[in-house]
């Protein structure tokens, strides 16, 4: 069976793993209530689109 | 081969063997399975179609919201047209004479200018859980009132009912 030959350095180790992170979401304000929502989304909290596409009235 | 023509009905996604995938290129492969068999996805797709017409507006994942679209809209083209044939048609996918009536009625009526781009998908977040995207689809220029009126008057009548027993509770 194949085998590593040399164990890992942890340079090596943390090297492979520079481009792991993860990023964070993306967010803008909601131009009518405020709040930080998702880009293209409903916003959460009131439930607006687009200052006019009331989805729903949720507060959170 | 399977031919890329594919059948006219609400839901159906032609499928492709693994054998055939091997080799095969994408072409004419259009469509979600969600999971689920083509009677499964026919008859899904045939209730949220109903609830789409009778609510304006329904709260459902974002994939499923995408393949509802072009069901939804093609049904209205079908209440444009508003003869015998075209509502047979509408019937045939809908199964519910009440939620036909409306398609050819009203629904017909408010689109008669408007050529196609008839439901709007907004993105609303993901749901807890399964992280699944979920989406609103609703019907442009929709009525904000009819989304659960039948519930929302049910729950009316209820309070009424409530509000009758508690109150001779009270006198004495």
């Amino acid at each position: 069976m194949a085998v590593p030959k040399r164990k890992i350095s942890t340079s090596k180790r943390n090297m492979r793993r520079s481009h792991d992170s993860l990023k964070a979401a993306g967010y803008v304000e909601c131009p009518s209530c405020g709040e930080y929502k998702l880009p293209h989304h409903v916003c959460e909290s009131c439930g607006t689109y687009r200052d006019r596409e009331v989805a729903e009235a949720s507060g959170i | 081969m399977a031919a890329a023509v594919g059948k006219r009905t609400p839901g159906f996604v032609r499928e492709v063997t693994t054998a055939e995938r091997s080799n095969a290129m994408r072409h004419g492969l259009s469509g979600r399975k969600l999971n689920r068999t083509s009677s499964h996805r026919k008859a899904m797709f045939a209730n949220m179609a109903v609830a789409l017409i009778t609510h304006e507006q329904i709260h459902t994942t974002l994939p499923k919201a995408k393949e509802l679209r072009p069901i939804v809209e093609k049904l209205i083209t079908l209440g444009k047209r508003g003869n015998l044939h075209a509502r047979r048609q509408a019937l045939s996918t809908l199964r519910d004479t009440k939620v036909v009536d409306k398609l050819f009625s009203a629904i017909a009526e408010r689109y008669a200018e408007r050529s196609g781009g008839y439901t709007r998908v907004l993105r609303a977040g993901f749901r807890y859980g399964d992280s699944a995207p979920m989406a609103y689809i609703e019907l442009v220029d929709r009525d904000p009132e009819v989304k659960g009126a039948e519930d929302k008057a049910r729950a009316a009548e209820q309070a009424a009912l409530d509000g009758e027993l508690a109150a001779p509770a009270e006198e004495s």
